[in-house]
């Protein structure tokens, strides 16, 4: 099992499904990371962002990957509005509000979805969808065949990381967002306001979901508990990663990729996510600052 | 001890109460409904031992319960035991499993939203664990045969298990209003509201919390037992799926977090509501779940001491303890810093 030849086509597929579960962790960091805020309606975001781009595609027939336009922007406002409008409202500063509220919301969501497209399992069609490239292996293995759409999402997803860290580091939204998130008293005493930050830092984040839903659902599927499997992945990545740090994310989503992909494997697809919990458990006994956290 | 006896006497009205109400009713749906709202209120007391009296929120007590109904259907299915043995074994396996891993993450200081991620986390591991391993029947999940009887915890009628859940929906009551009165929840009252001065005065935090989990975990094994017998299936999604997690915590949350009827309340609020909603609009799955979620977003924003919050106020000279209740302005350094200790 332990082929060069088993092993090459299983890491670039994790390595694939990695860059787009780091997307979807990157805009947790965003959220929680960054402004701790628990948010428990992450992967229930992500449904609502799956099934706006299988609505697009199948009433409309627009191409997923030219929905990011409206999926991104369309996203943003839903986070603002959640920010803004719910959870601001409901958190009373208080942590445990915070898991409540994003807790009801995914609740709201995810049954909003029962309730209006049953919880049959939708795919959608494209003339890409069956493609695959054929990527050469070093060291002489045979290569391996990757879906066309898997490479799309795994580049697609670096770009829109890249642009995510070029608003956080190089844009006065993203110095704002930072001085919030270190120190919110002073941030307000220089003329921040705060609660607008927070529901731009929110907005953003649910914008990474927007994208990551874009890329995902050429190679993937939608039913109404379809995002509940992200969320402890997408808390996972942003522990492993070192809690705000955005390159942490990064690397922590591809890491937690190949390790399902590795796991799944050796151990049995069914198995494939435990390696993921197993190691999410033993960072938060064992080194909570995260993998490539610096923070002590 | 005046106050102990006082939720004593409470807890013996209570439970005269129920007992008369369902000797007094014949209809299935009155007794199932009374049934599940025990059902739902014994979860919710658990919940409220760990997360309401020692303030920390679980996001997997799934887990324990899951335990529970395993224990449970495994000891009589597999090998063969009398179910009120299983269902001792069952409670002891889920105390177990309550004290291993709350000392596991109470050592290494897991708190806040770090807590409630491992214990999700937990949940998780268990859950693929009994799809992929043999001996809890996999994905598919496992039966427990239909034999009626006293000796195999079996009941022809709802009236036997609304007996052996108003127990348990007692004891667990009884063992709250311990915690209300005790030294040992006193001190856990106090890490609860401030961990450090907590231990500065004397209390040890991880006995305390090690303390509250055990006992917690023992009552939702419990509630995972009691599944078994009454449903006579379990499988790994409903076992340790996040759902019974959350029915557990809402409950509590929505009645009112660290009081004595707190959860008992917020179960009966919340199978009303549900039923009510099931019966109004059944036919459009989803709906019942959606307004139970925005019932939850509303109380959240809006009675955030729960229902038995409004009763107190009423009553001032009652109030509970309440929580910390430090806006995050006031205190800049809550975060991830402060998260764990």
């Amino acid at each position: 099992v332990l082929d060069f030849g088993i092993l090459f086509p299983s890491v670039l597929n994790g390595l694939t499904t990695g860059a787009v579960y780091a997307l979807i962790a990157l805009g947790l960091t965003l959220i929680y990371g960054v402004l701790h805020i628990i948010n428990f309606a992450h992967g229930a975001a992500l449904m609502v962002a799956l099934y706006a781009v299988y609505l697009l595609k199948a009433h409309l027939g627009l191409d997923p990957y030219l929905a990011l336009p409206l999926l991104v922007p369309g996203m943003f406002a839903l986070g603002y509005a959640l920010q803004g409008v719910v959870i601001n409202r409901a958190s009373h500063g208080k942590d445990e509000n915070i898991l409540l509220v994003t807790l009801g919301l995914a609740i709201v969501l995810e049954n909003l979805a029962l309730m209006f497209f049953k919880s049959d399992t939708r795919t959608i069609e494209t003339a890409y969808t069956l493609t695959t490239v054929q990527i050469p292996s070093p060291f002489g293995a045979g290569p391996a065949f990757i879906a066309l759409p898997k490479l799309v999402a795994f580049a697609g997803a670096l770009v829109a990381s890249a642009v995510l860290l070029g608003v956080v580091y190089r844009t006065d939204l993203g110095r704002a967002i930072r001085a919030v998130a270190k120190e919110k008293q002073g941030a307000r005493l220089v003329g921040i306001d705060v609660d607008h930050v927070y529901a731009m830092s929110f907005g953003i984040g649910l914008a990474c979901v927007g994208a990551a839903a874009c890329f995902l659902l050429p190679a993937y599927y939608v039913n109404p508990q379809v995002g509940s499997g992200f969320v402890l992945v997408a808390f996972t990545i942003v522990v492993l990663g070192g809690m705000g740090s955005f390159s942490g994310a990064l690397l922590g989503g591809l890491l937690v990729g190949v390790v399902e992909s590795l796991c799944g494997l050796l151990l049995g697809d069914s198995l494939g996510q435990i390696g993921i919990f197993a190691i999410f458990i033993a960072v938060l006994l064992l080194r909570p600052q995260g993998l490539f956290g610096a923070r002590a | 001890m005046n106050n102990m006896k006082r939720d004593v006497f409470q807890i013996a009205a209570f439970t005269a109460a129920v007992m008369a109400l369902t000797a007094m009713l014949s209809s299935s749906v009155w007794l199932t409904f009374i049934m599940l709202a025990l059902y739902g209120a014994l979860l919710a007391q658990a919940w409220n031992i760990l997360g309401g009296y020692g303030g920390q929120f679980s996001f997997g007590h799934a887990l324990f319960f899951g335990v529970g109904a395993y224990a449970q259907v495994i000891a009589q299915v597999t090998y063969g035991i009398n179910a009120w043995v299983a269902l001792a074994l069952s409670i002891a396996a889920a105390a177990l499993i309550g004290l291993g891993t709350g000392a596991l993450t109470f050592r290494y200081g897991l708190k806040g939203s770090y807590f409630a991620l491992v214990t999700l986390a937990f949940a998780e591991v268990f859950r693929i664990g009994a799809v992929s391993v043999g001996f809890t029947g996999g994905g598919v999940g496992m039966m427990l045969p239909l034999a009626e009887s006293l000796a195999n915890l079996q009941f022809g009628s709802r009236k036997g298990y609304i007996a052996l859940m108003l127990a348990f929906v007692a004891a667990a009551a009884l063992v709250t209003a311990w915690l209300r009165h005790s030294r040992f929840g006193a001190g856990l009252m106090a890490v609860r509201d401030n961990e450090d001065a907590a231990s500065a005065v004397g209390v040890d935090p991880q006995r305390a919390k090690r303390g509250a989990i055990t006992l917690s975990a023992a009552f939702m094994g419990a509630a995972g037992a009691f599944y078994v017998q009454v449903f006579q299936y379990i499988d790994p999604a409903i076992a340790f799926g996040p759902h019974v997690s959350v029915e557990a915590l809402v409950a509590a949350i929505v009645g009112g977090m660290g009081t004595l009827w707190g959860p008992v309340l917020g179960a009966v609020a919340l199978h009303t509501l549900a039923d009510l909603t099931r019966n109004l609009f059944g036919q459009l799955p989803g709906l019942n779940m959606v307004i139970y979620g925005g019932v939850l977003v509303l109380i959240v924003m809006f009675m955030p001491r729960g229902l038995a919050g409004l009763l107190t106020t009423m009553q001032p000279a009652r109030a509970p303890p309440s929580r910390a209740s430090s806006p995050s302005d006031a205190a800049p350094a809550r975060g991830a810093e402060s998260d764990r200790g």
